[in-house]
């Protein structure tokens, strides 16, 4: 299983070098300020440019995959969101793509049973696996807010009481923590378990799942096990945030693998797969109106071609035309 | 049955047995390692070198995909991964396309062809891979440093044989796109390889031979204008003989209010030339003031399945024709891609539609407003605003000796979104209707597996196995409701679902929705029914017709 083993070893090699770095070769400043600054601009520049990458290039037709009724006749009851008529609507469609992955949820699962019969079950394993997945990922990085201000906002200090609502341990324990570990186990094992996602995954495809499994447990291990002093680690990120190039303070090396890790998400991010994120807005099978028969689309480039005309088609087929007595438009 | 295609026996005997990826077998390869095997009853034949010729295709010659050497042209490569570049430029779908997919693998058992075969390499996504794979070769470096981290591979004779064999197991039928959280377009990927190959002269026979007929004489079939007006005049004749009434079909003439085209198929072709006499006896019972074009005799459009341009210059006849005679608006029969092109590229490619006006109904005043751009409309619409209105006289009876049941073509479930007009119409012209599975109806509709050009006869083991998600749907409701009637809305599914039933559904019949309209119509001036336009018995009405005793 060399396509799973490969990325295994890579995020290893990646976790170890900052550890080492720090601890012994005395590296925090590369770690600490060097890194984290060149993968913020990386990720930033290289998200933009692969938008803008996109966004120039033409939408040439109106290829709206319709998954619902068309508005048509004023009788027939016409289904906005998986058929949109209006901008608002193929908008609202994008957004319970990218909130709710309305797609996903249809997602069933066929089966070859005796005698040559398929049978579909809803499936929704998927759905539920990557919801939890994706929204307690944005809860986390939204709680780390309260690294990047001097006062903790107001609405990281909610979402971390709503998160640490099963106060269980000291420090609080965040329910994101558990179910963003469960979901990441979920959807590892779900491309190793089903012939499938086995056959169809690629070494990039773990990479990533890998990465981010890396940097929770290191982050999990900082907040429970090790007890990571936060103070010097808050003033080194307020020192980033304002653009400081000043040296870190006495901070444990797990902090540095934590925030290496990030650093690699973040300059992997742009050149890979994870640029879904900003892809799910463009996609024009998604984002457009079912409109195309009410109103003109335009290709910017639609390409002149010379078709065969109706004379050029007449002068061959006169004769044959006139004995059929079919009217002609020259004799 | 065809040669090409095993003994149904022997192929549920694999379904059964052999093991696949489908039912849980990993058989530790990786896909790219499982060589392609071309053989009998998987592949279509190639272009003929003079149908190439004729088009100015890209190198015309005799091969076949058994062949060892291909010959494909000097500097093969450059030319792919040259258009692949412009295309890449032309098409945001593309480019997002080939770069969003996080292979989630939603759409891995969606595959109608998938489901028939079990081969890996159908799942849409791997599909896509097989392209993606040689568009990630942009970053060797990347490749040179992590081996085989982002599954890249060189373009090789290897790897065009393999877009030639699954590329051409793809009907382009955007099931799969349904269930992608990206509304990932596998048609999409599919549309752009097959125009990629037709620049270096990999391609299909079946598409090829009626796009050239296409552009020559008007239609697929290649009919010429005398014989194309022959072979409706004679359909009108048997409409006469069976009901008593002069449909009167007119051709060419300027000045008609609508003109009305309809896939060549239906002029032609068994089962298709009934749903051709349903639309006659339909005009003709609403006093519709319409023509029917000889040049412009053709609804579909092979095209589509062959490049963007020559999609574009195949439907260029139909704004070029209406404009010719005059008419108001254009109606357009029952057909599947046809309608794709019609619904999402017609008016972008060949528009502004100026000449013409916003179709309005000459029999219940209805502004078809949805179609106030294209100015096309659909039969099925229209006809169901007749029916709404209270235009028709029908009785549903004479469909008593059928028990239906409804198939959404893919173009027009997920290239359109007509779902409940065709059902209404259905719903008022017979009295047996069944569903069949949610899971295979509407936007989750199973293709017949032999649309996008793949109706070859040389094909029938593909289409077999990419139709039997279709037929077994349509078994389920056979069983249970005892239907024997599949009803259609699209030429390619009438031309290859009665093949399809006789393999996998013996007993059941395949009609499209305007035969049963025709049936059920109630003609001013007609004589006694007894049969339907097949001239089948119409249970209950035996003894409708004494006076011939």
């Amino acid at each position: 299983m060399k396509k799973v083993v490969m990325p295994l070893v890579m995020v290893a090699i990646l976790a170890l070098l900052p550890f080492l770095g720090v601890q012994y070769a005395g590296l925090s400043y590369l770690f600490g300020v060097i890194i984290p600054y060149t993968a913020t601009v990386v990720l930033l520049a290289g998200f933009v440019f692969r938008m803008v990458d996109w966004l120039r290039r033409p939408v040439p037709f109106r290829i709206p995959t319709t998954c619902g009724q068309e508005k048509s006749l004023e009788w027939i009851r016409y289904d906005r969101l998986e058929s949109p008529h209006r901008f608002w609507e193929a908008a609202a469609r994008v957004l319970f793509e990218v909130f709710f992955f309305r797609s996903l949820f249809r997602n069933t699962k066929a089966e070859l049973h005796k005698d040559s019969n398929l049978v579909y079950g809803s499936h929704k394993w998927l759905w539920l696996g990557g919801l939890a997945f994706h929204w307690s990922l944005l809860i986390i990085v939204l709680r780390h807010s309260r690294f990047f201000f001097p006062m903790v906002p107001g609405f990281t200090d909610f979402l971390e009481h709503a998160d640490g609502f099963f106060d269980i341990t000291l420090p609080t324990f965040y329910s994101t923590d558990a179910v963003v570990l469960a979901a990441i186990t979920f959807l590892v094992f779900r491309r190793l378990n089903d012939a499938k996602m086995r056959l169809l995954s690629l070494q990039t495809d773990y990479f990533p799942l890998f990465l981010i499994a890396a940097i929770v447990v290191v982050g999990v291990l900082m907040r429970y096990v090790v007890r990571l002093n936060i103070m010097p680690v808050k003033d080194q990120m307020l020192r980033l945030v304002n653009f400081s190039f000043d040296a870190p303070g006495e901070i444990g090396a797990l902090f540095y693998v934590h925030l290496f890790l990030v650093s690699v998400l973040a300059i992997y991010f742009p050149f890979s797969k994870l640029m879904h994120a900003g892809a799910i807005f463009l996609s024009p099978t998604r984002n457009l109106p079912n409109d195309s028969r009410e109103k003109r689309h335009i290709n910017p480039w639609n390409a002149a071609i010379k078709f065969r005309t109706y004379s050029e088609y007449e002068d061959d087929y006169r004769e044959k035309m006139k004995k059929a007595k079919l009217p002609i438009e020259k004799q | 049955m065809s040669k090409y295609v095993p003994k149904l026996s022997e192929l549920k005997k694999e379904f059964d047995e052999k093991p696949s990826v489908l039912k849980g077998d990993y058989s530790a390869r990786e896909w790219w390692d499982i060589p392609v095997e071309f053989r009998d009853g998987n592949w279509c034949f190639p272009g003929k070198p003079e149908v190439l010729a004729d088009l100015g295709f890209a190198n015309p010659r005799k091969w076949m995909a058994t062949d060892d050497d291909w010959q494909l042209p000097a500097g093969w490569q450059k030319i792919i991964s040259d258009g692949l570049q412009s295309r890449l430029k032309k098409y945001r779908s593309l480019k997002l396309f080939l770069d969003s997919c996080v292979r989630c693998g939603a759409c891995a058992d969606k595959c109608h062809f998938f489901l028939g075969t079990g081969d890996p390499k159908n799942m849409p996504v791997v599909r896509a891979e097989l392209l993606r794979s040689v568009y990630r070769h942009d970053f060797p470096l990347v490749e040179k440093i992590l081996k085989g981290f982002s599954g890249s591979r060189k373009l090789t004779e290897a790897v065009i044989k393999e877009w030639h064999m699954y590329f051409h197991q793809c009907t382009e039928c955007r099931r799969c796109s349904v269930f992608c959280p990206f509304g990932i377009d596998t048609a999409e990927i599919t549309m752009m390889v097959r125009e990629l190959l037709n620049l270096i002269g990999v391609n299909n026979n079946w598409i090829l031979a009626p796009v050239s007929n296409c552009n020559r004489t008007g239609n697929h079939l290649g009919i010429e204008p005398h014989t194309f007006v022959q072979n409706i005049m004679s359909l009108a004749e048997d409409v006469e003989d069976l009901t008593g009434v002069n449909v009167e079909p007119t051709f060419n003439r300027k000045g008609a209010e609508v003109l009305f085209i309809t896939p060549s198929g239906d002029v032609f072709g068994d089962p298709g030339v009934y749903t051709m006499m349903g639309y006659l006896l339909l005009f003709k019972h609403i006093g519709l003031d319409y023509t029917i074009s000889t040049y412009a005799s053709e609804g579909g459009n092979f095209g589509m399945f062959t490049s963007n341009d020559m999609m574009k210059k195949l439907n260029a006849k139909m704004y070029h024709e209406a404009k010719r005679l005059g008419v108001k608006w254009i109606l357009g029969g029952e057909c599947g891609h046809m309608w794709r092109v019609v619904h999402q590229y017609m008016n972008t490619m060949n528009g502004p539609a100026d000449f013409l006006e916003v179709p309005v109904s000459p029999i219940t005043g209805t502004r078809f407003t949805n179609a106030a751009a294209t100015k096309m409309v659909h039969i099925a619409e229209f006809t169901a605003d007749l029916i709404y209105h209270n235009k028709l006289k029908l009785d549903p009876k004479r469909n008593d000796h059928l028990r239906t049941t409804f198939h959404d073509s893919c173009n027009v479930a997920r290239g359109m979104g007509m779902f409940e007009e065709p059902r209404y119409v259905l719903r008022n012209v017979c009295n047996s209707f069944h569903e069949m599975p949610e899971d295979t109806i509407r936007e989750k509709t199973f293709c017949c597996g032999s649309g996008s050009g793949l109706n070859a006869e040389e094909n029938m083991e593909n289409r077999m196995r990419g139709g039997f998600p279709r037929a077994n749907a349509v078994k389920q409701v056979k069983d249970r409701h005892k239907v024997d009637s599949l009803v259609t809305i699209c030429a390619i599914d009438r031309a290859s679902l009665p093949p399809l039933m006789k393999y996998w559904n013996p007993g059941v019949s395949v009609y499209g929705l305007h035969e049963l309209v025709g049936n059920a119509l109630v003609m001013q001036g007609e004589t006694k029914r007894t049969t339907d336009l097949r001239e089948n018995t119409m249970a209950g009405f035996e003894n409708g017709g004494d006076d011939e005793e």
